[in-house]
Protein backbone atom coordinates (compact mmCIF):
# COMPACT_ATOMS: atom_id res chain seq x y z
CA UNK A 1 0.00 0.00 0.00
CA UNK A 2 1.14 3.85 -0.73
CA UNK A 3 2.06 5.40 2.18
CA UNK A 4 3.21 9.23 1.32
CA UNK A 5 4.57 11.69 4.28
CA UNK A 6 2.44 14.92 3.83
CA UNK A 7 5.11 17.66 4.17
CA UNK A 8 2.81 20.33 5.52
CA UNK A 9 1.24 18.39 8.90
CA UNK A 10 3.98 15.71 8.79
CA UNK A 11 1.54 12.84 9.28
CA UNK A 12 2.37 9.94 7.40
CA UNK A 13 -0.22 8.48 5.88
CA UNK A 14 -1.66 5.54 3.11
CA UNK A 15 -3.52 5.92 0.32
CA UNK A 16 -7.04 5.66 2.09
CA UNK A 17 -6.20 9.04 3.36
CA UNK A 18 -4.65 10.34 0.37
CA UNK A 19 -6.59 11.94 -2.89
CA UNK A 20 -4.21 11.42 -6.13
CA UNK A 21 -4.26 14.74 -8.65
CA UNK A 22 -1.69 13.40 -11.28
CA UNK A 23 1.38 15.33 -12.86
CA UNK A 24 2.94 17.67 -10.95
CA UNK A 25 4.95 21.16 -12.44
CA UNK A 26 2.46 21.69 -15.36
CA UNK A 27 2.73 24.93 -16.98
CA UNK A 28 -0.64 26.79 -17.28
CA UNK A 29 -1.42 28.47 -20.28
CA UNK A 30 -4.41 30.34 -20.42
CA UNK A 31 -6.05 33.60 -22.75
CA UNK A 32 -3.66 34.46 -25.38
CA UNK A 33 -1.56 31.07 -25.33
CA UNK A 34 -1.47 29.05 -29.08
CA UNK A 35 -3.37 25.96 -29.46
CA UNK A 36 -0.91 24.51 -29.10
CA UNK A 37 0.27 25.21 -25.67
CA UNK A 38 -3.49 25.13 -24.56
CA UNK A 39 -3.74 21.27 -25.44
CA UNK A 40 -0.39 20.70 -24.24
CA UNK A 41 -1.46 21.94 -20.66
CA UNK A 42 -4.76 20.45 -20.60
CA UNK A 43 -4.04 16.90 -22.40
CA UNK A 44 -0.43 16.01 -22.61
CA UNK A 45 0.53 14.32 -20.09
CA UNK A 46 4.23 12.90 -19.32
CA UNK A 47 2.80 9.61 -18.24
CA UNK A 48 6.82 8.30 -17.89
CA UNK A 49 7.34 4.18 -16.43
CA UNK A 50 9.90 5.62 -13.84
CA UNK A 51 10.30 8.21 -12.23
CA UNK A 52 6.86 10.37 -12.08
CA UNK A 53 6.12 13.95 -10.23
CA UNK A 54 2.84 14.35 -8.91
CA UNK A 55 0.36 16.26 -6.72
CA UNK A 56 -1.55 14.57 -3.71
CA UNK A 57 -3.67 16.08 -0.78
CA UNK A 58 -4.20 14.99 2.16
CA UNK A 59 -7.71 14.53 1.81
CA UNK A 60 -8.74 13.15 5.09
CA UNK A 61 -6.07 15.20 6.99
CA UNK A 62 -4.94 18.32 6.89
CA UNK A 63 -6.72 19.03 3.47
CA UNK A 64 -3.80 20.55 2.16
CA UNK A 65 -1.95 20.03 -1.83
CA UNK A 66 1.47 18.47 -1.43
CA UNK A 67 4.23 17.19 -4.24
CA UNK A 68 5.72 13.84 -4.20
CA UNK A 69 8.08 12.10 -6.34
CA UNK A 70 7.49 8.67 -7.22
CA UNK A 71 8.39 5.68 -9.44
CA UNK A 72 5.37 4.11 -11.27
CA UNK A 73 6.88 1.04 -12.32
CA UNK A 74 7.78 -0.13 -8.65
CA UNK A 75 5.88 2.21 -6.45
CA UNK A 76 8.94 3.21 -4.73
CA UNK A 77 8.47 6.46 -3.06
CA UNK A 78 11.36 8.86 -3.40
CA UNK A 79 9.90 12.12 -1.40
CA UNK A 80 7.64 14.40 -0.72
CA UNK A 81 7.78 18.61 -0.67
CA UNK A 82 5.72 21.24 -0.33
CA UNK A 83 3.56 22.39 -3.50
CA UNK A 84 4.59 25.84 -3.27
CA UNK A 85 7.49 24.92 -5.82
CA UNK A 86 7.80 25.28 -9.71
CA UNK A 87 10.50 22.30 -9.86
CA UNK A 88 11.23 19.91 -7.53
CA UNK A 89 13.93 20.80 -5.18
CA UNK A 90 17.51 19.91 -4.86
CA UNK A 91 17.24 16.93 -2.12
CA UNK A 92 14.41 15.06 -3.67
CA UNK A 93 16.60 15.18 -7.52
CA UNK A 94 19.74 13.90 -5.20
CA UNK A 95 17.27 11.24 -3.41
CA UNK A 96 16.25 9.72 -7.04
CA UNK A 97 19.66 9.90 -8.64
CA UNK A 98 20.86 8.17 -5.22
CA UNK A 99 18.07 5.13 -6.35
CA UNK A 100 17.75 5.50 -10.25
CA UNK A 101 21.74 6.47 -11.18
CA UNK A 102 20.51 6.59 -14.90
CA UNK A 103 17.73 8.63 -14.36
CA UNK A 104 17.31 12.10 -16.88
CA UNK A 105 15.48 14.82 -15.55
CA UNK B 1 -4.05 -24.03 -41.51
CA UNK B 2 -6.54 -27.05 -41.21
CA UNK B 3 -10.16 -26.38 -40.28
CA UNK B 4 -11.42 -27.03 -36.80
CA UNK B 5 -14.78 -29.00 -37.44
CA UNK B 6 -16.85 -31.78 -36.17
CA UNK B 7 -15.11 -34.15 -38.63
CA UNK B 8 -11.60 -33.30 -37.17
CA UNK B 9 -12.33 -33.68 -34.35
CA UNK B 10 -13.82 -37.30 -35.25
CA UNK B 11 -10.43 -37.96 -37.60
CA UNK B 12 -8.15 -36.97 -34.99
CA UNK B 13 -9.95 -39.60 -31.86
CA UNK B 14 -9.29 -42.30 -34.45
CA UNK B 15 -5.79 -41.49 -34.53
CA UNK B 16 -4.92 -40.17 -30.53
CA UNK B 17 -5.03 -36.62 -31.40
CA UNK B 18 -1.56 -36.60 -33.25
CA UNK B 19 -2.52 -34.88 -36.79
CA UNK B 20 -3.29 -30.82 -34.55
CA UNK B 21 -1.25 -28.65 -35.88
CA UNK B 22 -0.07 -25.46 -33.85
CA UNK B 23 -2.26 -22.80 -34.16
CA UNK B 24 -0.20 -19.93 -35.50
CA UNK B 25 3.58 -20.42 -36.50
CA UNK B 26 6.12 -18.28 -35.28
CA UNK B 27 8.58 -17.27 -37.61
CA UNK B 28 12.15 -15.03 -36.86
CA UNK B 29 11.65 -11.67 -38.37
CA UNK B 30 11.88 -10.70 -42.18
CA UNK B 31 14.22 -7.69 -43.04
CA UNK B 32 10.86 -5.65 -43.75
CA UNK B 33 7.05 -6.03 -44.28
CA UNK B 34 4.65 -3.45 -45.31
CA UNK B 35 2.70 -3.14 -42.24
CA UNK B 36 4.17 -3.54 -38.63
CA UNK B 37 1.81 -3.93 -35.99
CA UNK B 38 3.37 -3.25 -32.49
CA UNK B 39 1.29 -5.35 -30.17
CA UNK B 40 -0.21 -8.62 -30.18
CA UNK B 41 -3.28 -8.26 -28.14
CA UNK B 42 -6.76 -8.31 -29.06
CA UNK B 43 -6.90 -5.03 -31.00
CA UNK B 44 -3.55 -5.30 -32.40
CA UNK B 45 -3.91 -8.99 -33.75
CA UNK B 46 -7.98 -7.60 -35.28
CA UNK B 47 -6.23 -4.80 -37.11
CA UNK B 48 -3.83 -7.29 -38.98
CA UNK B 49 -6.86 -9.63 -39.17
CA UNK B 50 -8.90 -7.17 -41.35
CA UNK B 51 -6.11 -5.50 -43.56
CA UNK B 52 -5.84 -9.03 -44.48
CA UNK B 53 -9.21 -9.68 -44.89
CA UNK B 54 -11.06 -6.29 -46.12
CA UNK B 55 -8.25 -5.19 -47.82
CA UNK B 56 -5.50 -7.91 -48.97
CA UNK B 57 -2.94 -7.12 -47.08
CA UNK B 58 -1.03 -9.99 -45.49
CA UNK B 59 2.60 -8.80 -45.59
CA UNK B 60 2.36 -7.88 -42.15
CA UNK B 61 3.85 -8.41 -38.94
CA UNK B 62 2.32 -8.51 -35.78
CA UNK B 63 5.28 -8.09 -32.58
CA UNK B 64 4.72 -8.33 -29.48
CA UNK B 65 7.19 -8.21 -26.54
CA UNK B 66 5.57 -10.65 -24.24
CA UNK B 67 3.16 -13.09 -25.25
CA UNK B 68 0.40 -13.18 -27.24
CA UNK B 69 -2.45 -11.36 -25.81
CA UNK B 70 -0.84 -11.42 -22.24
CA UNK B 71 -2.11 -7.83 -21.81
CA UNK B 72 -5.09 -5.97 -21.13
CA UNK B 73 -6.72 -8.82 -23.40
CA UNK B 74 -6.19 -11.34 -20.46
CA UNK B 75 -6.90 -9.50 -17.46
CA UNK B 76 -10.31 -8.25 -18.30
CA UNK B 77 -13.23 -9.11 -17.23
CA UNK B 78 -14.92 -10.21 -20.62
CA UNK B 79 -18.08 -8.13 -21.35
CA UNK B 80 -19.17 -6.96 -24.45
CA UNK B 81 -21.82 -4.43 -24.71
CA UNK B 82 -22.55 -1.50 -27.20
CA UNK B 83 -25.42 0.53 -24.96
CA UNK B 84 -23.24 4.22 -25.38
CA UNK B 85 -24.75 7.58 -25.37
CA UNK B 86 -22.98 9.29 -27.80
CA UNK B 87 -22.99 8.34 -31.13
CA UNK B 88 -19.43 7.64 -32.38
CA UNK B 89 -18.88 5.49 -29.55
CA UNK B 90 -22.47 3.36 -30.11
CA UNK B 91 -21.59 3.20 -33.81
CA UNK B 92 -17.91 1.48 -32.61
CA UNK B 93 -19.18 -0.40 -30.46
CA UNK B 94 -21.92 -1.56 -32.18
CA UNK B 95 -19.98 -2.83 -35.02
CA UNK B 96 -17.80 -4.77 -32.80
CA UNK B 97 -20.75 -6.61 -30.69
CA UNK B 98 -22.22 -7.78 -33.86
CA UNK B 99 -19.13 -8.54 -35.20
CA UNK B 100 -18.82 -10.92 -31.95
CA UNK B 101 -22.03 -12.22 -32.95
CA UNK B 102 -20.11 -14.28 -36.16
CA UNK B 103 -16.45 -13.80 -35.31
CA UNK B 104 -16.31 -17.94 -34.16
CA UNK B 105 -17.40 -18.37 -37.84
CA UNK B 106 -15.56 -16.41 -39.07
CA UNK B 107 -12.12 -17.34 -37.12
CA UNK B 108 -13.10 -20.93 -37.80
CA UNK B 109 -12.68 -20.41 -33.68
CA UNK B 110 -14.62 -21.15 -31.22
CA UNK B 111 -14.44 -17.80 -29.07
CA UNK B 112 -17.35 -18.80 -26.68
CA UNK B 113 -19.44 -15.56 -27.62
CA UNK B 114 -22.28 -15.87 -24.97
CA UNK B 115 -25.21 -13.02 -25.84
CA UNK B 116 -26.35 -13.31 -22.25
CA UNK B 117 -27.73 -9.95 -21.70
CA UNK B 118 -26.14 -7.07 -20.17
CA UNK B 119 -27.81 -5.01 -17.51
CA UNK B 120 -27.07 -1.32 -16.05
CA UNK B 121 -28.45 -1.13 -12.77
CA UNK B 122 -29.93 2.43 -12.03
CA UNK B 123 -29.42 3.02 -8.29
CA UNK B 124 -30.21 6.74 -8.11
CA UNK B 125 -32.89 8.81 -9.44
CA UNK B 126 -29.73 10.48 -11.03
CA UNK B 127 -29.29 7.37 -12.94
CA UNK B 128 -32.89 6.43 -13.83
CA UNK B 129 -32.51 9.73 -15.89
CA UNK B 130 -29.68 8.99 -17.52
CA UNK B 131 -30.31 5.37 -18.74
CA UNK B 132 -33.91 6.88 -20.13
CA UNK B 133 -32.06 9.01 -22.16
CA UNK B 134 -29.46 6.50 -23.59
CA UNK B 135 -32.14 4.14 -24.06
CA UNK B 136 -33.95 6.64 -26.02
CA UNK B 137 -30.31 7.69 -27.71
CA UNK B 138 -29.90 3.78 -28.53
CA UNK B 139 -32.74 3.63 -30.39
CA UNK B 140 -32.11 6.18 -32.38
CA UNK B 141 -28.58 4.91 -32.86
CA UNK B 142 -29.99 1.12 -33.84
CA UNK B 143 -29.03 -0.25 -30.93
CA UNK B 144 -31.38 -2.62 -28.89
CA UNK B 145 -31.64 -1.65 -25.17
CA UNK B 146 -34.73 -1.13 -23.38
CA UNK B 147 -35.27 0.45 -20.17
CA UNK B 148 -36.82 -2.13 -17.98
CA UNK B 149 -38.48 -2.11 -13.95
CA UNK B 150 -36.90 -3.63 -10.52
CA UNK B 151 -39.38 -6.53 -11.63
CA UNK B 152 -38.16 -7.41 -14.47
CA UNK B 153 -34.30 -6.73 -13.02
CA UNK B 154 -35.58 -9.26 -9.90
CA UNK B 155 -36.45 -12.01 -12.85
CA UNK B 156 -33.74 -12.00 -15.27
CA UNK B 157 -31.54 -11.95 -11.81
CA UNK B 158 -33.13 -13.58 -9.13
CA UNK B 159 -29.81 -13.64 -6.51
CA UNK B 160 -30.22 -9.38 -6.76
CA UNK B 161 -31.54 -8.15 -3.53
CA UNK B 162 -33.31 -4.89 -5.08
CA UNK B 163 -34.82 -3.21 -2.08
CA UNK B 164 -31.38 -1.25 -0.67
CA UNK B 165 -31.65 0.05 1.76
CA UNK B 166 -28.90 1.89 0.53
CA UNK B 167 -28.61 1.21 -3.04
CA UNK B 168 -32.03 -0.22 -3.80
CA UNK B 169 -32.69 -0.88 -7.83
CA UNK B 170 -34.87 1.60 -9.27
CA UNK B 171 -34.59 0.18 -13.09
CA UNK B 172 -32.08 -1.07 -15.45
CA UNK B 173 -30.81 -0.22 -18.50
CA UNK B 174 -30.81 -3.94 -20.18
CA UNK B 175 -28.96 -5.09 -23.19
CA UNK B 176 -30.04 -8.54 -24.25
CA UNK B 177 -27.64 -9.10 -26.89
CA UNK B 178 -24.51 -8.26 -24.93
CA UNK B 179 -22.62 -10.77 -22.68
CA UNK B 180 -19.70 -12.39 -22.52
CA UNK B 181 -16.62 -14.18 -24.61
CA UNK B 182 -13.80 -16.44 -23.96
CA UNK B 183 -11.09 -13.67 -23.77
CA UNK B 184 -8.09 -15.79 -24.33
CA UNK B 185 -10.00 -17.32 -27.57
CA UNK B 186 -10.37 -13.92 -29.06
CA UNK B 187 -6.77 -13.35 -29.10
CA UNK B 188 -5.76 -17.27 -30.35
CA UNK B 189 -8.48 -16.92 -32.82
CA UNK B 190 -7.32 -14.13 -34.82
CA UNK B 191 -3.67 -15.16 -33.83
CA UNK B 192 -4.42 -18.61 -35.91
CA UNK B 193 -6.53 -16.52 -38.52
CA UNK B 194 -3.60 -13.92 -39.43
CA UNK B 195 -1.06 -16.56 -39.40
CA UNK B 196 -3.18 -18.71 -41.43
CA UNK B 197 -2.92 -15.73 -44.21
CA UNK B 198 0.89 -15.74 -43.99
CA UNK B 199 1.28 -12.86 -41.52
CA UNK B 200 4.09 -13.25 -39.15
CA UNK B 201 3.51 -12.82 -35.26
CA UNK B 202 6.92 -12.43 -33.45
CA UNK B 203 6.70 -12.70 -29.81
CA UNK B 204 8.86 -12.02 -26.86
CA UNK B 205 10.07 -9.37 -29.34
CA UNK B 206 10.40 -5.95 -27.46
CA UNK B 207 10.61 -2.44 -29.72
CA UNK B 208 13.44 -0.27 -28.33
CA UNK B 209 12.97 2.23 -31.11
CA UNK B 210 11.04 3.95 -34.02
CA UNK B 211 13.47 4.78 -36.90
CA UNK B 212 11.97 7.80 -39.18
CA UNK B 213 13.30 9.38 -42.49
CA UNK B 214 11.81 13.21 -43.75
CA UNK B 215 8.95 12.43 -41.17
CA UNK B 216 7.91 9.24 -41.69
CA UNK B 217 8.49 6.24 -39.97
CA UNK B 218 10.55 3.84 -41.70
CA UNK B 219 10.74 0.51 -39.66
CA UNK B 220 11.47 -0.40 -35.69
CA UNK B 221 14.55 -1.39 -33.57
CA UNK B 222 13.56 -4.00 -31.51
CA UNK B 223 15.43 -6.74 -29.15
CA UNK B 224 15.57 -9.13 -32.35
CA UNK B 225 17.25 -6.10 -34.65
CA UNK B 226 15.64 -3.52 -36.85
CA UNK B 227 12.36 -4.39 -38.85
CA UNK B 228 11.71 -2.32 -41.71
CA UNK B 229 8.33 -1.22 -42.54
CA UNK B 230 6.09 1.50 -44.65
CA UNK B 231 3.20 1.52 -41.93
CA UNK B 232 3.56 0.97 -38.36
CA UNK B 233 0.65 0.71 -36.33
CA UNK B 234 0.90 1.04 -32.54
CA UNK B 235 -1.76 -0.79 -30.88
CA UNK B 236 -0.13 -1.30 -27.34
CA UNK B 237 -2.48 -0.13 -24.62
CA UNK B 238 -1.00 0.92 -21.28
CA UNK B 239 2.36 1.20 -22.76
CA UNK B 240 1.26 3.65 -25.32
CA UNK B 241 3.23 6.52 -24.29
CA UNK B 242 6.24 4.95 -23.90
CA UNK B 243 6.27 3.55 -27.43
CA UNK B 244 4.44 7.52 -28.64
CA UNK B 245 7.54 8.80 -26.93
CA UNK B 246 9.94 6.69 -28.77
CA UNK B 247 8.33 8.54 -32.08
CA UNK B 248 8.34 11.36 -30.79
CA UNK B 249 5.02 12.66 -30.09
CA UNK B 250 2.88 12.93 -26.66
CA UNK B 251 -0.32 11.73 -26.16
CA UNK B 252 -3.17 12.59 -23.92
CA UNK B 253 -2.65 9.63 -21.94
CA UNK B 254 -2.35 8.06 -18.48
CA UNK B 255 -1.51 4.69 -17.48
CA UNK B 256 -3.59 3.56 -14.30
CA UNK B 257 -4.31 0.03 -12.42
CA UNK B 258 -7.83 -1.30 -13.26
CA UNK B 259 -8.22 -4.63 -11.19
CA UNK B 260 -10.29 -7.80 -11.36
CA UNK B 261 -11.61 -10.51 -9.14
CA UNK B 262 -12.55 -13.86 -9.45
CA UNK B 263 -14.55 -15.83 -6.66
CA UNK B 264 -14.23 -19.78 -5.97
CA UNK B 265 -16.67 -21.57 -8.54
CA UNK B 266 -19.78 -22.10 -7.30
CA UNK B 267 -23.05 -23.81 -9.27
CA UNK B 268 -24.64 -21.49 -12.02
CA UNK B 269 -26.51 -19.12 -10.22
CA UNK B 270 -26.86 -15.61 -12.84
CA UNK B 271 -26.79 -15.81 -16.24
CA UNK B 272 -26.91 -12.19 -16.73
CA UNK B 273 -23.95 -9.70 -16.94
CA UNK B 274 -25.03 -7.10 -14.15
CA UNK B 275 -23.27 -3.53 -14.19
CA UNK B 276 -23.83 -1.61 -10.92
CA UNK B 277 -22.06 2.13 -11.83
CA UNK B 278 -23.40 4.05 -8.62
CA UNK B 279 -20.86 1.76 -6.60
CA UNK B 280 -18.54 0.89 -9.35
CA UNK B 281 -18.57 -2.89 -9.72
CA UNK B 282 -19.38 -5.97 -12.03
CA UNK B 283 -20.06 -8.84 -11.72
CA UNK B 284 -20.69 -12.12 -14.46
CA UNK B 285 -20.55 -15.72 -13.88
CA UNK B 286 -17.70 -17.74 -15.92
CA UNK B 287 -18.50 -20.83 -17.25
CA UNK B 288 -16.04 -22.28 -14.89
CA UNK B 289 -18.75 -21.00 -12.18
CA UNK B 290 -16.27 -18.16 -10.64
CA UNK B 291 -18.33 -14.71 -10.02
CA UNK B 292 -16.24 -12.49 -11.90
CA UNK B 293 -15.97 -9.23 -10.36
CA UNK B 294 -14.57 -6.06 -11.67
CA UNK B 295 -14.30 -2.82 -9.97
CA UNK B 296 -13.26 0.75 -10.11
CA UNK B 297 -9.34 1.92 -11.45
CA UNK B 298 -6.91 3.57 -8.79
CA UNK B 299 -6.45 7.42 -9.03
CA UNK B 300 -2.51 7.32 -9.99
CA UNK B 301 -0.49 6.45 -12.88
CA UNK B 302 0.92 2.45 -12.22
CA UNK B 303 3.06 0.25 -14.58
CA UNK B 304 2.97 -2.57 -11.71
CA UNK B 305 -0.16 -4.19 -12.98
CA UNK B 306 -1.50 -4.24 -9.41
CA UNK B 307 -4.02 -2.22 -7.74
CA UNK B 308 -4.90 -0.80 -4.33
CA UNK B 309 -7.01 -3.16 -2.02
CA UNK B 310 -8.93 -0.62 -0.52
CA UNK B 311 -10.63 -0.23 -4.40
CA UNK B 312 -11.47 -4.43 -3.87
CA UNK B 313 -12.95 -3.86 -0.65
CA UNK B 314 -14.70 -0.74 -1.76
CA UNK B 315 -16.12 -2.85 -4.58
CA UNK B 316 -16.98 -5.79 -2.90
CA UNK B 317 -18.20 -4.10 -0.09
CA UNK B 318 -20.93 -2.15 -2.00
CA UNK B 319 -21.79 -5.22 -4.19
CA UNK B 320 -22.80 -6.97 -1.27
CA UNK B 321 -25.38 -5.38 -0.67
CA UNK B 322 -27.14 -6.28 -4.01
CA UNK B 323 -26.14 -9.70 -4.20
CA UNK B 324 -26.29 -10.46 -0.89
CA UNK B 325 -25.31 -14.29 -1.73
CA UNK B 326 -21.70 -12.38 -2.03
CA UNK B 327 -20.89 -12.56 1.63
CA UNK B 328 -20.42 -16.23 2.17
CA UNK B 329 -18.04 -16.81 -1.41
CA UNK B 330 -14.37 -16.75 -1.00
CA UNK B 331 -12.79 -14.55 -3.39
CA UNK B 332 -9.63 -16.85 -5.37
CA UNK B 333 -7.90 -14.65 -7.71
CA UNK B 334 -6.97 -10.52 -7.87
CA UNK B 335 -4.83 -9.16 -10.59
CA UNK B 336 -4.65 -5.75 -12.31
CA UNK B 337 -4.13 -4.34 -15.57
CA UNK B 338 -2.37 -1.15 -16.95
CA UNK B 339 -5.43 0.59 -19.01
CA UNK B 340 -5.21 4.08 -20.99
CA UNK B 341 -7.25 6.58 -20.36
CA UNK B 342 -7.36 9.50 -21.99
CA UNK B 343 -9.43 12.74 -21.23
CA UNK B 344 -12.79 11.78 -22.35
CA UNK B 345 -12.59 8.87 -21.98
CA UNK B 346 -12.91 7.76 -25.33
CA UNK B 347 -10.14 6.02 -27.18
CA UNK B 348 -7.96 7.12 -30.45
CA UNK B 349 -8.10 6.08 -33.95
CA UNK B 350 -5.95 8.11 -35.33
CA UNK B 351 -3.12 9.51 -37.83
CA UNK B 352 0.32 10.72 -35.85
CA UNK B 353 2.16 13.80 -36.29
CA UNK B 354 4.68 10.83 -38.18
CA UNK B 355 4.10 9.95 -41.46
CA UNK B 356 2.54 6.38 -42.02
CA UNK B 357 2.52 6.08 -38.34
CA UNK B 358 -0.64 5.19 -36.85
CA UNK B 359 -2.22 4.92 -33.33
CA UNK B 360 -5.25 2.68 -31.80
CA UNK B 361 -4.98 3.24 -28.02
CA UNK B 362 -6.87 5.29 -25.21
CA UNK B 363 -9.54 2.45 -24.62
CA UNK B 364 -9.44 2.67 -20.70
CA UNK B 365 -10.96 0.62 -18.95
CA UNK B 366 -13.16 -0.81 -21.72
CA UNK B 367 -11.13 -2.67 -24.69
CA UNK B 368 -12.44 -6.13 -24.88
CA UNK B 369 -15.70 -5.09 -25.89
CA UNK B 370 -14.35 -3.20 -29.01
CA UNK B 371 -11.68 -5.65 -30.33
CA UNK B 372 -13.88 -6.41 -33.60
CA UNK B 373 -14.99 -2.79 -34.23
CA UNK B 374 -11.34 -1.38 -33.33
CA UNK B 375 -9.43 -4.10 -35.23
CA UNK B 376 -11.75 -3.29 -38.86
CA UNK B 377 -11.55 0.68 -37.90
CA UNK B 378 -7.49 0.39 -37.26
CA UNK B 379 -7.19 -1.76 -40.75
CA UNK B 380 -9.52 0.90 -42.51
CA UNK B 381 -7.20 3.69 -41.34
CA UNK B 382 -3.85 1.77 -41.94
CA UNK B 383 -5.00 0.87 -45.79
CA UNK B 384 -6.35 3.69 -46.96
CA UNK B 385 -4.15 6.36 -45.13
CA UNK B 386 -7.57 8.08 -43.97
CA UNK B 387 -10.21 7.24 -41.13
CA UNK B 388 -13.44 5.99 -42.19
CA UNK B 389 -16.70 6.21 -40.41
CA UNK B 390 -16.11 4.74 -37.56
CA UNK B 391 -12.87 5.85 -37.14
CA UNK B 392 -13.05 9.84 -38.12
CA UNK B 393 -14.54 11.01 -34.90
CA UNK B 394 -11.61 9.23 -32.57
CA UNK B 395 -8.66 11.12 -33.79
CA UNK B 396 -5.74 12.86 -31.83
CA UNK B 397 -6.88 16.04 -32.79
CA UNK B 398 -10.10 16.38 -31.08
CA UNK B 399 -8.72 17.35 -27.72
CA UNK B 400 -7.19 20.66 -29.40
CA UNK B 401 -10.23 21.57 -31.46
CA UNK B 402 -12.41 20.68 -28.46
CA UNK B 403 -14.54 18.08 -30.27
CA UNK B 404 -14.29 15.34 -27.41
CA UNK B 405 -16.45 12.27 -27.20
CA UNK B 406 -17.35 12.96 -23.98
CA UNK B 407 -18.83 9.51 -22.05
CA UNK B 408 -16.90 10.11 -18.94
CA UNK B 409 -19.28 13.00 -18.42
CA UNK B 410 -22.38 10.49 -20.29
CA UNK B 411 -21.18 7.38 -18.03
CA UNK B 412 -20.69 9.51 -14.50
CA UNK B 413 -17.39 7.02 -14.61
CA UNK B 414 -14.99 5.39 -16.26
CA UNK B 415 -16.68 2.65 -18.46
Amino acid sequence: MLTLTCPCCGVTAEETELAPGYEAHLKRFGPGSTDAEFESYMFARKNPKGVHFERWRHAYGCGKWFLAARCTATLEVFGTYPAQTTEPPAAILDAIRARRPDWKA
Amino acid sequence: MKRYSVFAIAREALRHHSGWDRAWASPEPRASYDVVIVGAGGHGLATAYYLGKNFGITNVAVIEKGWLGGGNTGRNTTIIRSNYLQDPSAAIYEKARSLYETLSQDLNYNVMFSPRGVMMLAQTHHEVRGYLRTAHANALQGVATEFITPQRVKELCPIMNIDGPRYPVLGALWQPRGGTARHDAVAWGYARACSAMGMHIIQQCEVKGVRSEGGAVTGVETTKGFIGCNKLGIVVAGHSGQVADMAGFRLPVEAVALQALVSEPIKPCMDVVVMANTVHGYMSQSDKGEMVIGGGTDGFNNFTQRGSFHHIEETLRALVETFPMLSRLKMLRQWGGIVDMTGDRSPIISKTPLGNCFINCGWGTGGFKAIPGSGWAMAELMAKGEPGPLARDFNLWRFREGQFIDESVAAGVAH
